[in-house]
């Protein structure tokens, strides 16, 4: 009897979770017009023209296809330079490597509000502005620590020896990482690949202030539509519910080892 | 796991550390710069030495966003950690309900910040939201329910989205540090006779103490820090009943352009920010050494 309390006590939070992603999948399948004339629990004349309009104006869909360009960029950028330093941070005592791993984690912590003035001089002294790397570089900033974070913990659950015989035996360290010791952490890689795409895709501070027209992503031309006169509340809608899509995509991918990842590796 | 010591191991950090370095160190030279002139155009600017981190100090609106922020942050901790635990008790344990739960408790969580604004916008809005619509049809409230309107009504819904948004994540990390616990444990119980909420108490709970730790610092930080989802709900309003203080520093920014009190006002931001960090870090250590001793 308990147990069935407490699954319907389960259910009914997921129904809270769900109603209001459902209303705005309601409120994009019906017109404007039709959204203010009437109040309906459900969409009693679908239409697709909201989601037609998206795919066919540049303006919209290049939003998305910007956004997938730097959040991927910035996804092998954080890999990239987090692996090695994770490794580091997992088997070797060096100088400074506590303070160092602090420091990492603080930047995780910063207000990216504080680093808004002077990265848009930044850029714009490199000539950077409005490109994707720029707003990839920007990421960098909260996704490299987190990923040297999360990579850490994964890596030091490899007990040590098994770094210790490959020496032996003859491997480099570049051989030994690369076919040995990354095909066992996968799982982590994985883990923080898909941490790596969440936190780039729902950043809206830094995209905005970075992109001009070039490389707007979606989340930073909804804001203006929003601020524009006479709101198109279905077309704001079908945005927002083709912005969850990749997201729910990439969750169904890495479910069996989110929860861990969620604890950046230190269950 | 003892360590190998070796300088050399800094060749390995270095790419991380020059790449975070220009993201980190350069834009924070800049911000003291900032912070100690009186700028007025490219190239010329006055050193006021610490006039602005004075004005900054006393400065009634920051103070007011600085009470609004705890009491927002703290608030979120008062609510979102007892659920996400409940929340993780009941979750199942294993087979395609225990995948169906997670990935339908990680939805909120890769939804861009701005459109989880936009979401309560749509919910809550007193002419087409269901929320909005269907309490005021309750006709319960004094005055109909506008989040745009009053502060109160601004808070309740910067709350539930808030709680929404977030919940799920303590939540997933509960659940990880509840999967982490050996059945044994339960068994043992079992045979003691333990009642739930024993083994609740001496069993589950100081099992979650690690996660709880990270679930409480990254939810005080992150909201800490929360920018995105205020400023498309409510934009700081009504009046400046939600404005916190990531929303003043970039309204004083980019909307009035004053760089100099700004950038003061980002460098005490950051160093209370620092401060907490802090905090947390050491407690993560101890928490961690506490659990290999026993």
């Amino acid at each position: 009897m308990k147990v069935q309390k407490r699954t319907f006590a389960l259910l009914f939070y997921f129904l809270l979770l769900a109603l209001p992603i459902y209303w705005m999948l309601n409120m994009s399948l019906r017109s404007n017009a039709d959204i203010l004339s009437t109040f309906s629990l459900y969409p009693s004349h679908i239409t697709l023209e909201n989601y037609i309009k998206i795919f066919t104006d540049e303006t919209w869909y290049s939003g998305y296809i910007n956004a997938m360009i730097y959040v991927s960029m910035n996804t092998i950028m954080s890999l990239a330079f987090a692996l090695p330093a994770a490794y580091a941070f997992s088997r070797y005592k060096f100088l400074g490597d506590g303070q160092m791993f602090f420091w990492l984690l603080t930047n995780r912590m910063a207000p990216p509000a504080v680093f808004l003035l002077p990265y848009f001089q930044l850029y714009s002294t490199v000539n950077l502005i409005d490109t994707h790397i720029a707003v990839a570089l920007a990421h960098c900033l909260f996704n490299v620590p987190l990923a040297v974070w999360i990579l850490e913990g994964f890596m030091s659950g490899i007990p040590k020896e098994i770094d210790e015989t490959a020496f032996i035996d003859g491997y480099s360290f570049p051989r030994f990482f690369f076919t040995l010791f990354i095909p066992l952490i996968r799982a982590g890689v994985g883990v923080t690949a898909f941490f790596c795409f969440m936190f780039s895709w729902v950043e809206l501070l830094f995209a905005r202030t970075l992109t001009v027209t070039e490389a707007k992503p979606i989340v930073a031309t909804m804001t203006r539509t929003i601020s524009a006169t006479g709101l198109d509340w279905g077309l704001l809608a079908a945005n927002g519910i083709l912005t969850i899509v990749p997201g729910a995509l990439v969750i169904w991918f890495v479910r069996n080892h989110l929860a861990k990842g969620f604890a950046l590796g230190r269950v | 796991m003892e360590k190998w010591a070796d300088n050399k191991a800094w060749l390995l950090v270095l790419p991380v550390f020059v790449v975070v370095a220009f993201s980190a160190i350069i834009p924070l030279m800049t911000v003291v710069n900032y912070s100690l002139q009186d700028i007025f155009g490219p190239g010329n600017a006055v050193f006021v030495g610490t006039e602005w981190f004075k004005e900054m100090l006393t400065d009634k609106r920051l103070h007011d966003a600085l009470g609004r922020q705890f009491i927002f942050s703290g608030l979120v901790l008062l609510i979102e950690i007892p659920l996400g635990i409940l929340i993780a008790l009941a979750m199942p344990k294993k087979g395609w309900s225990a995948s169906a739960s997670l990935v339908t408790l990680a939805i909120p969580l890769l939804i861009p910040w701005n459109v989880i604004g936009t979401i309560w916008i749509i919910f809550t809005r007193p002419d087409i939201g269901l929320f909005g619509v269907g309490i005021n049809s309750l006709d319960l409230l004094d005055i109909p329910f506008d989040h745009t309107a009053r502060p109160a009504y601004a808070w309740v819904t910067l709350m539930a989205m808030e709680v929404w948004h977030w919940t799920p994540l303590v939540a997933l990390l509960c659940y990880a540090g509840l999967r982490a616990i050996p059945e044994a444990y339960y068994q043992a119980a079992k045979i003691d006779g333990a009642s739930s909420w024993a083994v609740f108490c001496y069993i589950q709970l100081p099992k979650m103490r690690g996660v709880l730790t990270i679930a409480v610092l990254l939810r005080w930080m992150d909201s800490f820090l929360i920018y995105a989802e205020p400023f498309a709900l409510t934009g700081g309003g009504p009046g400046n009943s939600t404005t916190f203080l990531s929303i003043y520093l970039v309204k004083l920014a980019t909307g009035q352009f004053d760089l100099g009190p700004a950038a003061a006002f980002s460098l005490i931001y950051f160093l209370i920010v620092l401060l907490f960090c802090f905090i947390f870090y050491q407690v993560l250590l101890n928490v961690g050494k506490g659990e290999k001793i026993s």
